[in-house]
C-alpha cells in the first residue's frame, strides 16, 4: 500500500511545492475503497501536513469514506426533481430492506447506500445509481426488485 | 496532430478537416448525454456503428456521439442530418405554419425519439439510404397528437433560442475537429489577430451586457476589468463547474457536450485579464464531464491552443482540472478557492471586499466565472457585443439555460431569451402539467431560490424581476409543482438541504437554519402555534443580514416565498391539522374505497408494514396504527382505490 500511496502523491504534486490534496484523497479513496487511518498517516508524514487537517478534509467532503464501502454502491437521488416525484419513499424502502441508513454499509459488506443531492438526470427521476449505472423512472417496489437482482449477482 | 503555430495554420487545419469530411453526406447524431445514456443511448450508438460498418457505409455516413440535446424526456434521441441544409424537412408533417430553421440550432435534421437499438436498421434504410421517414419514432405531441419530423418544429425546441446548447447536437465532444468545423476557436483567432487589445475584448463583453450565469448576475465585463486593473504579474482564471443545485444540470451538459467552447472562453478571458494559469473546478459527481474536459485539455495542448505561445502569439496559458469533493458550499467562490488550495471548502470568514478579483487563489487576483458565462464568450467576440445585447431585456441580455423539471410534460434543458415569461416557458416549451393536473408553483434558482405561485406566471424571467418577487435567477433551476405538492414540505426540503450543506462556520447560518428547520417540523407534525410564523420571519431576517456567504443569506428564500404566497397552506397545517396536498405523513391517513377496490391483492404484497390484511376476494383491512403512509399500496393499485385524506 505504501508504494501505491506514494505514487499517488507524486502524481498530484506540482511545481512550486503545490500539492493537490483533494485529488490525492480522491485517488486513495477510490483505489482502496476508503481512507484508512494508515493511508492518512502516510500522506501526512510524506507531505508534512498535520493529520488533523487530512481528517477534517476527509470528514468535510462527502466523496470520502472513513469506513470501507460495500461491493455495490447505491446512490439514491434526492435532488428536487426526484423529491417531488417520490425519491424519499424509494430511499425509505431500500433503507428499510437493507436495515441501514445513509452512508452505511450492510454487515455482509455487499451494499452501501447513500442519499445524494442530484445526479443531474432529472428527466428520468426518481432515479437510483448503482455502481455508476443510472436506473430511471423507478418507484419503491421497482427499486427493491432492482436491488434483489444485484443481491443475486453478489 | 501537430501543433499549430499561427492563425494561418489554424485556418488551414479547419479547411483540411472540412475537406476530409466532404465525402460524408449524412450523419446520424446519437445523443449520449447523461439522460439519454441512462435510457440506453450507448447501445443505440453502438448498433448504428456496427450497421454502418457492416453495410459499408462508413465512407459517407457518420455516427456522431454527441452531448445532451436537452430533450431528455424523449431520449434516447437520434437526429439524422444530411450535409448542408435539409429544407424539405423543416416543415412539420401536418402543419403549414412552418417555422424557419433556426440558424443557431443548425439545419434541423429528422428527429427520432425513444430510439431502441433494434430501430437502427430501419432508420438507416429509410432515412439515410432513402428519403423516407420512420413515422412511429417521430415526436408526437401528447395533447394534440400531431407529429413532427424536424427538430426545429417540435414545440419544445421551436420556442427556444439555443445560442449555447445548439452546438451540442453538431459536435462530438471527444473530437476537437468537430468544434473547429463549427467555427470553434474563431473567437480566439480574432483576439489574437492583432486588432483586439485586451481592453477592447473587455469593452466588447461590457457592450454584450453578459452577466454572471452562476447566479450572482454580476456584469461580466466589469469583473474582467476589475481583475485586469489589479497590479501584479500573477493572475488566475477559474471556471466554476461545481454545479451543486439539485435539479440543475446545464453546466454538466455543456462540459459534457462541448468542452472546447468553455475552454475557448477561458483562454479569451486569460488574454483579457492577463492570466497565465487557470483551473476548471468540476463537481465530483460528474465523472463524464471530468473525462470530456480532460480529453479536451489534452487535445488543446497538443494543437497548441493551450501552453506556451498559443498559436504563435505572446499569449501563454495553462489549465488544470480540480475535482470537487462533493460539498455544495464549494460553489461559493471563496470556498471553491480554498478547495483548490487543498483545504476544506469553507467560505472565507472575512467580510468582503476585497473580492477574489483582487485577492483570490493563493492571494493573487483571480477571475472566477461560471461555465455558462465563459461559454457565451466566444460567440460574443465573433459576432460582437451588440449581437448578444440584441436578445433579452433592458437589464438582462442574451439567453438563459433552465433545467425544466418536476411536474411538467417536457422535462429537459431549455435555452430561452431572457425576459420570456414563466407561462411561456412552462406551458409552451414545457408542454404544461402532466395528467391534466393544475399548476401550483414553480421554484426558480435552486434551493436558495423561491417558490412562485400561479398569479406570477406572467413574470418575465430576468434577474431583477425574479429578485423583486423574492426569488433568484440562480443557476437556472426550474422545478414545476402541481397540486399534489405540499408547500410546507417543499420549503422544509430545501431548507434541510441547505442546513445539511452549511459548512458550520458562521452562527447565523448554522444555528438559524437548524432552528427554522425545527419550526418547520412542527408544521409538518401539526404541532406549530400561531407564533411560529413570526419566528420564522425573525430567524430568516437574521440569517439574511448576518450570514457570511450567499449560502446562508439565501437559504431562507424558499421559506419566505412559500410563506408569502401560500400562508393559508401553512395555517391549515396547525389550525385544522390538515395537509391539503396530502403529503405530510403525520397529518394524513389512508383509507380504502370499497366501491373501487377489486380485491386483487396487489396492495397486500406491497405493504412492508403489515398494515394491510385480508383474504382473497375481499377488500383488505387497513390498520391505521401500523400504517407508515409510505404509499407503496397506492403505487401498485390500478383502480385508485387507496384514498389519502
Amino acid at each position: 500500500m505504501k508504494e501505491q500511496v506514494e505514487q499517488i502523491i507524486d502524481r498530484h504534486s506540482h511545481a512550486e511545492g503545490r500539492v493537490d490534496l483533494v485529488a490525492i484523497l480522491h485517488e486513495v479513496n477510490s483505489t482502496q475503497r476508503y481512507l484508512s487511518r494508515e493511508a492518512l498517516e502516510m500522506i501526512a508524514q510524506k507531505l508534512a501536513v498535520p493529520l488533523s487537517r487530512l481528517y477534517s478534509m476527509a470528514a468535510f467532503y462527502r466523496s470520502f469514506n472513513l469506513e470501507p464501502r460495500g461491493d455495490h454502491e447505491v446512490h439514491i437521488c434526492l435532488g428536487t426533481a426526484c423529491h417531488v416525484r417520490g425519491g424519499e419513499r424509494i430511499f425509505d424502502r431500500l433503507s428499510e430492506r437493507l436495515g441501514i441508513g445513509s452512508g452505511e454499509t450492510t454487515s455482509d459488506r455487499k451494499f452501501t447506500i447513500n442519499r445524494v443531492n442530484c445526479v443531474g438526470a432529472c428527466a428520468l427521476g426518481p432515479l437510483v445509481v448503482i455502481d455508476g449505472r443510472y436506473y430511471g423512472r423507478l418507484d419503491p417496489l421497482k427499486a427493491e426488485r432492482l436491488l434483489e437482482e444485484y443481491y443475486e449477482q453478489a | 496532430m501537430s501543433r499549430l503555430n499561427s492563425l494561418k495554420e489554424l485556418e488551414a487545419r479547419r479547411r483540411e478537416i472540412i475537406a476530409a469530411d466532404k465525402e460524408k453526406t449524412a450523419a446520424v447524431a446519437v445523443c449520449c448525454g447523461t439522460g439519454c445514456s441512462a435510457s440506453g443511448a450507448r447501445d443505440v450508438a453502438a448498433e448504428f456503428e456496427r450497421l454502418i460498418t457492416e453495410k459499408g457505409l462508413a465512407v459517407r455516413v457518420r455516427t456522431r456521439i454527441t452531448g445532451c440535446h436537452g430533450f431528455c424526456e424523449q431520449g434516447p434521441l437520434v437526429v439524422v442530418e444530411e450535409a448542408g441544409s435539409r429544407p424539405e424537412h423543416s416543415t412539420s408533417l401536418n402543419d403549414s405554419n412552418a417555422r424557419p430553421a433556426g440558424g443557431e440550432s443548425g439545419p434541423g435534421g429528422l428527429l427520432y425519439c425513444r430510439v431502441k437499438p433494434e430501430d437502427a436498421e430501419e432508420i438507416l434504410e429509410t432515412s439515410v439510404l432513402n428519403d423516407g421517414v420512420v413515422e412511429h419514432l417521430l415526436y408526437k405531441d401528447p395533447v394534440t397528437g400531431e407529429k413532427f419530423r424536424s427538430e426545429n418544429d417540435v414545440p419544445f425546441y421551436a420556442h427556444q433560442s439555443r445560442m449555447l446548447m445548439g452546438y451540442n447536437g453538431r459536435i462530438d465532444p471527444g473530437r476537437i475537429e468537430d468544434y473547429l468545423t463549427a467555427g470553434g476557436y474563431g473567437g480566439l483567432a480574432q483576439v489574437l489577430g492583432g486588432s483586439m487589445p485586451p481592453e477592447d475584448v473587455i469593452k466588447e463583453i461590457e457592450i454584450s451586457g453578459l452577466r454572471g450565469r452562476g447566479g450572482g448576475g454580476y456584469p461580466t465585463g466589469s469583473k474582467w476589468d476589475l481583475c485586469r486593473r489589479v497590479e501584479g504579474e500573477i493572475r488566475y482564471v477559474v471556471c466554476n463547474a461545481d454545479e451543486g443545485d439539485p435539479g440543475c444540470f446545464q453546466d454538466r451538459s455543456i462540459l459534457e457536450g462541448n468542452p472546447h467552447l468553455v475552454l475557448e472562453g477561458m483562454i479569451i478571458a486569460a488574454y483579457a485579464v492577463g492570466a497565465y494559469e487557470g483551473y476548471i473546478y468540476v463537481r465530483a459527481e460528474y465523472p463524464l464531464a471530468l473525462k470530456q474536459v480532460a480529453t479536451a485539455l489534452e487535445q488543446a495542448y497538443e494543437w497548441g491552443l493551450l501552453g506556451d505561445n498559443i498559436l504563435g502569439s505572446d499569449l501563454s496559458f495553462r489549465v488544470r482540472i480540480s475535482r470537487g469533493g462533493g460539498a455544495f458550499v464549494c460553489g461559493e467562490e471563496t470556498a471553491l478557492l480554498s478547495s483548490i488550495e487543498g483545504l476544506t471548502g469553507e467560505p472565507n470568514p472575512r467580510p468582503r471586499p476585497p473580492y477574489p478579483t483582487s485577492i483570490g487563489l493563493w492571494g493573487f487576483p483571480t477571475l472566477i466565472n461560471n461555465v455558462k458565462t465563459l461559454a457565451a464568450v466566444p460567440d460574443i467576440i465573433k459576432k460582437g457585443g451588440a449581437w448578444h445585447a440584441s436578445t433579452g431585456t433592458d437589464t438582462s441580455k442574451g439567453t438563459m439555460i433552465f433545467s425544466l423539471t418536476g411536474r411538467v410534460n417536457n422535462t429537459g434543458l431549455v435555452e430561452v431569451p431572457m425576459g420570456m415569461s414563466l407561462r411561456e416557458l412552462i406551458f409552451d416549451v414545457g408542454g404544461g402539467i402532466p395528467g391534466g393536473r393544475k399548476f401550483k408553483a414553480v421554484q426558480t434558482g435552486g434551493p436558495a431560490g423561491g417558490c412562485l405561485p400561479a398569479e406570477m406566471l406572467d413574470l418575465p424571467l430576468d434577474y431583477e424581476r425574479l429578485s423583486e418577487a423574492g426569488s433568484i435567477m440562480g443557476s437556472g433551476g426550474m422545478i414545476v409543482m402541481d397540486e399534489s405538492t405540499c408547500m410546507v414540505d417543499v420549503a422544509r426540503y430545501f431548507l434541510s438541504f441547505t442546513v445539511d450543506e452549511s459548512c458550520g462556520k458562521c452562527t447565523p447560518c448554522r444555528e438559524g437554519g437548524r432552528q427554522m428547520l425545527a419550526l418547520l417540523d412542527k408544521f409538518v407534525h401539526g404541532t406549530a402555534l400561531e407564533g411560529g410564523l413570526n419566528m420564522l420571519f425573525e430567524l430568516a431576517a437574521t440569517m439574511q443580514s448576518s450570514s457570511l456567504c450567499a449560502l446562508g443569506k439565501l437559504a431562507p428564500n424558499p421559506v419566505l416565498t412559500t410563506l408569502r404566497y401560500f400562508e393559508d397552506e401553512y395555517r391549515s397545517h396547525f389550525e385544522q391539522w390538515r395537509c391539503p396536498a396530502g403529503v405530510c405523513r403525520p397529518l394524513i391517513s389512508y383509507t380504502i374505497d370499497a366501491e373501487a377496490c377489486t380485491a386483487c391483492g396487489r396492495c397486500l404484497e406491497a405493504c412492508l408494514a403489515g398494515a394491510l390484511t385480508g383474504v382473497e376476494d375481499e377488500v383488505p383491512e387497513l390498520d391505521d396504527q401500523l400504517c407508515t403512509k409510505c404509499g407503496a399500496c397506492r403505487d401498485v393499485c390500478r383502480f385508485s382505490a387507496i384514498l389519502v385524506g
